[in-house]
């Protein structure tokens, strides 16, 4: 696959593209369709469809496993610590409105921190089932 | 400030120490923080408990969003009863895994079966205590994929296919819960479950809600493991590996009976589930086919695990008998049950997870003369087995006597003599353990003399202390059992 | 109100034994997580299509709108659809498990090699 020179020009044009994408869904989730898990598929997927390109190998280069299982567990950490942040600025746990001196301004924040978490655990998570699945070795006879 | 909120701690904290664990790694740590964690919930539990005990429910509104239109924390009787059982099972489960899992499980997946253990912890707990139909399934779904995977890590290969059936019929019971929670809230138009009780009288003879009502109950039954729906039990019970047995067997269970009491007494109301629909009739029937089937397949095992998964599934026909005759005494029998099965079970499958340690596994030819090989381990198994039957001085006697008068009460002298019948089946099972331990010479299989070790034994015998002592001392049980009946059939969640 | 136009209801009920169809008559592992993906797809539609509302617009407070859709089903299901995702991930892992140790995907082959050499590793 790292021959062929249409799907390498192809690949390395497009992938910068998917990212930008992901991050635009990210941001917009407030105005139109869009959030955190479906942010973290779609930066998931431009990584998966470097691999299938350049190679799983290659891949594992770019995003090292243990940066992969570390994402998992820190984006929930970031959507518990937006919950403890409430707790210690005087709310209930996950209030947002305690976030900023204006509770509007503080729903605003509380909500960008949450789908950032879920933005870095999906795409952890995707990037993680993907190395499993296609990292195990073929059974004989295939 | 940490008392008053405590409701959203309980769960908060072993699900954030599930990623830490992961960050981490390293064994002896994870096990060091899913146990300290699992005694923080213990504590917190039984503080809720007494809370709610002097001073009536108490209401946790997440996010400070005032119910009915944000999430509500929930904990009256009936749930810091539950929760109480549920983190102390934890508490003591946590310690016994230290030895267990490391002789079962390669060193590498330690790690994980801690973050697992910790998801699976603040899944039950915060199915018990919350208060919103939708977050229920929420966080059903996160205890049960995190049981399927501990299910799936047992030693044996048998343990992929029986997480396989689990994930296929504990995903089906879900959903089925969703399409009713979905009926519920197109009909009532709000997903807190108080809200819903107030809501549903006006609507309670419309189609949708008797359809929400069939789903809830089935998708529930499904996890519950009520007869005919128990097919997943055996297996994963039998296959994984012995923490989390042990584990399971006296939580998943008792949580999803929880879920049953809410929904038919707290939302849909006694008027209309014991009233107007034969609902006690149905779960009559079923408990009785459960009891009766299941205690005699029992017999017949070959391996002491999957007896006692059978017996297990016999014992829930135990508890949803309690909750069918619908009275005061039925609902007391059937949480008090909930209760001492939970720890009646927990101490056998402990100590089986120690008999699985020496012996490799629990298969009745390794167990002959184990009275001499294992004396403590073996006496704790009859001991424990003797809650199971119902003798008078142990916790299982106190569930069979209120299920007796419950059915006295109802005039229902068959089903007074069915129970104690039935216990006579479960004499019988508990007794081919007896005579393979003590009553035949050490065999070929046999381990050799020596206990488990103490970090296995004592957790172990600190379940069987409790049989013994919730049935001699029962004040907290059945006062708890007893406030939980009252605020259910009193009708306000 | 004519039966026609209850149309998302009806695919729903389709979907929905479709799927539980497949789950129970289908021997292949794999078929049936895809016949549980499509049983889970059918409660999705279930959720949303009664949330929106007839003349309804988006759920963004503006001047001109007086009737605004239900924005709560898309929450809802949100939520379920990442659920039914990570199951079925779990799903799939556990049948490449079942393949390499047992060679096969198809039950009854895995049944009959458990009833011919119950102690196998």
């Amino acid at each position: 696959m790292r021959r062929e020179p249409v799907l390498r020009v192809v690949g390395k044009l497009l992938i910068p593209y998917m990212l930008l994408f992901a991050l635009y869904v990210q941001f917009h989730g407030d105005f139109g369709p869009g959030g955190g898990f479906q942010a973290g598929v779609i930066a998931a997927a431009a990584v998966i469809f470097y691999a299938l390109i350049f190679g799983l190998p290659a891949a594992r280069r770019l995003v090292p496993e243990t940066v992969v299982e570390a994402m998992v567990a820190l984006g929930v950490l970031i959507y518990l610590g937006v919950g403890f942040a409430g707790l210690a600025l005087g709310g209930n746990y996950l209030d947002y409105f305690v976030l900023d001196r204006d509770p509007v301004a503080g729903q605003h924040r509380g909500i960008f921190w949450v789908e950032v978490g879920v933005l870095v655990t999906v795409a952890g998570v995707m990037l993680k089932i993907f190395y499993v699945f296609a990292g195990r070795a073929r059974p004989a006879g295939e | 400030m940490i008392l008053e909120h405590l409701p959203a701690l309980q769960v908060t904290v072993p699900l954030a120490a599930a990623p830490l664990i992961v960050l981490v790694r390293q064994s002896t740590v994870a096990w060091g923080v899913a146990t300290a964690v699992s005694w923080f919930a213990f504590a917190a539990a039984l503080l809720l408990a007494t809370q709610v005990a002097g001073g009536g429910p108490v209401s946790y509104a997440l996010g400070s969003w005032p119910p009915p239109w944000g999430i509500e924390y929930r904990v009256d009787a009936l749930s810091a009863f539950v929760l109480v059982l549920v983190s102390g099972v934890a508490a003591v489960v946590a310690p016994f895994a230290w030895r267990s899992v490391a002789a079962e499980l390669p060193r590498d997946r330690v790690y994980l079966f801690y973050a697992l253990y910790c998801l699976c912890l603040a899944g039950l707990l915060g199915m018990t205590i919350t208060g919103d139909a939708f977050n229920l399934f929420v966080f059903m779904e996160i205890s049960s994929l995190a049981s399927y995977v501990l299910i799936a890590l047992g030693r044996h290969r048998r343990a992929l296919l029986a997480a396989y059936q689990y994930l296929i019929l504990g995903t089906i019971g879900a959903t089925f819960y969703v399409i009713g929670v979905g009926l519920l809230y197109l009909m009532t138009g709000t997903l807190n479950l108080a809200d819903m009780a107030a809501r549903l009288p006006a609507l309670a003879g419309t189609r949708p809600v008797l359809a929400a009502l069939a789903f809830i109950t089935v998708g529930v039954s499904l996890k519950l493991a009520l007869f005919p729906l128990h097919l997943w039990l055996p297996n994963a019970y039998a296959y994984a590996p012995s923490a989390v047995t042990a584990f399971l067997a006296a939580t998943a269970t008792k949580v999803s009976v929880y879920i049953l009491l809410r929904f038919y007494f707290g939302v849909f109301g006694a008027r209309l589930v014991v009233g107007e629909l034969p609902m006690p009739e149905i779960l009559l029937a079923l408990s009785i086919l459960a009891i009766v089937t299941a205690s005699l397949v029992a017999l017949w095992q070959a391996d002491l695990k999957r007896l006692l998964a059978y017996s297990s599934v016999a014992q829930i026909g135990y508890i949803t008998l309690g909750v069918g005759m619908a009275s005061r005494d039925g609902l007391t029998a059937a949480v008090v049950h909930l209760f001492n099965h939970g720890i009646t079970k927990g101490a056998l499958f402990l100590l089986v997870g120690g008999i699985a340690l020496r012996a490799g596994r629990a298969g009745f030819e390794r167990l002959q003369g184990l009275g001499q090989v294992m004396p403590l381990t073996s006496l704790g198994i009859v001991l424990a087995g003797l809650s199971l039957i119902g003798v008078p001085g142990t916790a299982g006697f106190i569930s069979k006597w209120y299920l007796v008068l419950g059915a006295i009460e109802a005039e229902r002298w068959w089903l007074a003599a069915l129970v104690v019948a039935t216990s006579l089946i479960a004499v019988a099972y508990v007794w081919r353990f007896v005579e393979a331990a003590y009553l035949a010479p050490p065999g070929a299989a046999t381990p050799q003399p020596g206990e488990a070790p103490r970090a296995m034994l004592v957790p172990a015998w600190l379940l069987v202390a409790a049989c013994i002592w919730f049935g001699l001392d029962t004040s907290f049980t059945v006062r708890g059992a007893r406030s939980a009946a009252l605020l259910l059939l009193g009708g306000a969640p | 109100m004519s039966v026609a136009s209850h149309y998302s209801y009806w695919i729903t009920v389709l979907l929905m034994t479709a799927g539980l169809y497949i789950v129970i008559a289908r021997g292949n592992l794999v078929k049936k997580l895809i016949g549980l993906a499509i049983f889970q797809t059918s409660v999705y539609l279930l959720y949303i299509a009664p949330g929106k509302l007839i003349g309804g617009t988006a759920p963004i407070v503006a001047e001109a709108f007086k009737l605004y859709s239900n924005p709560l089903p898309h929450v809802l299901i949100l939520t379920a659809i990442v659920v039914g995702v990570a199951t079925l991930a779990l799903g799939l892992a556990i049948t490449v498990r079942v393949r390499e140790t047992y060679g096969s995907i198809e039950e009854d082959e895995i049944l009959a090699a458990d009833r011919d050499d119950p102690d196998g590793a």
